[in-house]
C-alpha cells in the first residue's frame, strides 16, 4: 500500500494537468529505507514528449545529490499519460526493471489526464516485470496551513467524496482547487 | 591520480556501504576498471556486455554528462568527481 498526504496528492496531479498534453514526472522523497513519501519534487522532462519522459539530467544530477546528502530516497517515481489509463506501459515496465538494478524498488505512481474532469491517480509495484496495483491511501496532512485552510470547513467528507468517486480518482471536490 | 566517485546507495553492498570512493585513471573507462579491481562487481552493474554504459546509467564527471563529453573516453584529471546515478524514463509508449 502507498500511503500519501493529500498535498502531495494534489501536487501530483497539479503537476500532471499543467504539462498536458505532455507527460509530468517526479518523485516523492522521504528518509531511506522507510517506505514513507513525503517531499514531493517536481522534475523537468526532457523529452517534452506526449508519450514519453526522462528526468532531465542535470536537475536530476543535483536532486538526488541533495536526495543522498540527506539520507533520502525516491520513495515514489511518479508520471503522467495524457491519452492512455494509469498503468504501467510496456516501456514502463521494461524500464521498471532496468532501474532495479539501480534504485530502491520504488513505489510508480501513474496519473492519468485522459480526461478533463476526472485525474485517474494509481499505484503500482512492478517486480520481475510483473505488474501489481496497489492500494493508495490518502490521508490528512496538516503541515500546509493553506491546504488546511482550502479543506478545513469539512476535511473528512472531502476524504470519502474522494474515495467514493471511483477507485482512486480524484473526483471533483478533489480537483475544485486545482 | 585520485578521482573522487559517487556510488548510488543501491552500488554500495560493494564498497562496505561507502557513499563516496578513490579511484584512479585519466580516462572514465579506465577510472571504471581500476573500481572494479577495487570493489569487484561493480563494473558489470555500469557497462554493458558490448562494452558502453548501460542506458540506465548517468554518468557525470564533475556536472557534466559523459554523453555528452565522449562517454567512456572522457578524459578525467586530478580532483576531478565522477558521479554515478540511475536514469529514470519511461512513457505511454
Amino acid at each position: 500500500m502507498l500511503r500519501l498526504g493529500r498535498s502531495v496528492r494534489d501536487a501530483i496531479v497539479e503537476h500532471a494537468r499543467r504539462d498536458h498534453p505532455d507527460e509530468a514526472c517526479g518523485i516523492v522523497a522521504g528518509p531511506a529505507g522507510s517506505d514513507t513519501a513525503v517531499r514531493f519534487i517536481a522534475m523537468l522532462n526532457a523529452e517534452r514528449s506526449m508519450t514519453g519522459y526522462r528526468f532531465e539530467g542535470d536537475e536530476w544530477r543535483r536532486v538526488y545529490l541533495e536526495l543522498d546528502d540527506r539520507d533520502e530516497e525516491p520513495v515514489v517515481i511518479y508520471h503522467s499519460h495524457t491519452a492512455t489509463e494509469a498503468f504501467p506501459s510496456r516501456t514502463d515496465v521494461n524500464r521498471a526493471a532496468e532501474y532495479a538494478t539501480m534504485l530502491p524498488d520504488p513505489h510508480y505512481v501513474l496519473v492519468s489526464t485522459r480526461a478533463p474532469e476526472t485525474t485517474e491517480f494509481r499505484s503500482f509495484r512492478i517486480v520481475d516485470g510483473v505488474v501489481t496495483e496497489e492500494p493508495v491511501e490518502i490521508v490528512d496532512d496538516d503541515t500546509d496551513p493553506v491546504q488546511s485552510y482550502k479543506f478545513g470547513h469539512t476535511p473528512t467528507s472531502v476524504v470519502y467524496d474522494c474515495s467514493a468517486g471511483a477507485t482512486g480518482a480524484a473526483g471533483p471536490a478533489g480537483s475544485a482547487d486545482a | 591520480m585520485a578521482i573522487e566517485v559517487r556510488i548510488p546507495t543501491i552500488l554500495r553492498s560493494y564498497t562496505g556501504g561507502a557513499k563516496s570512493v578513490e579511484a584512479s585513471g585519466s580516462s572514465l573507462s579506465e577510472v571504471i576498471t581500476d573500481l572494479d579491481a577495487r570493489h569487484p562487481g561493480l563494473r558489470g552493474r555500469l557497462i554493458t556486455d558490448d562494452g558502453g554504459l548501460h542506458r540506465f546509467v548517468n554518468v557525470y564527471v564533475n556536472d557534466e554528462d559523459v554523453r555528452f563529453t565522449g562517454a567512456l573516453a572522457t578524459s578525467l584529471a586530478d580532483g576531478d568527481s565522477v558521479t554515478i546515478l540511475p536514469a529514470v524514463a519511461g512513457g505511454a509508449r
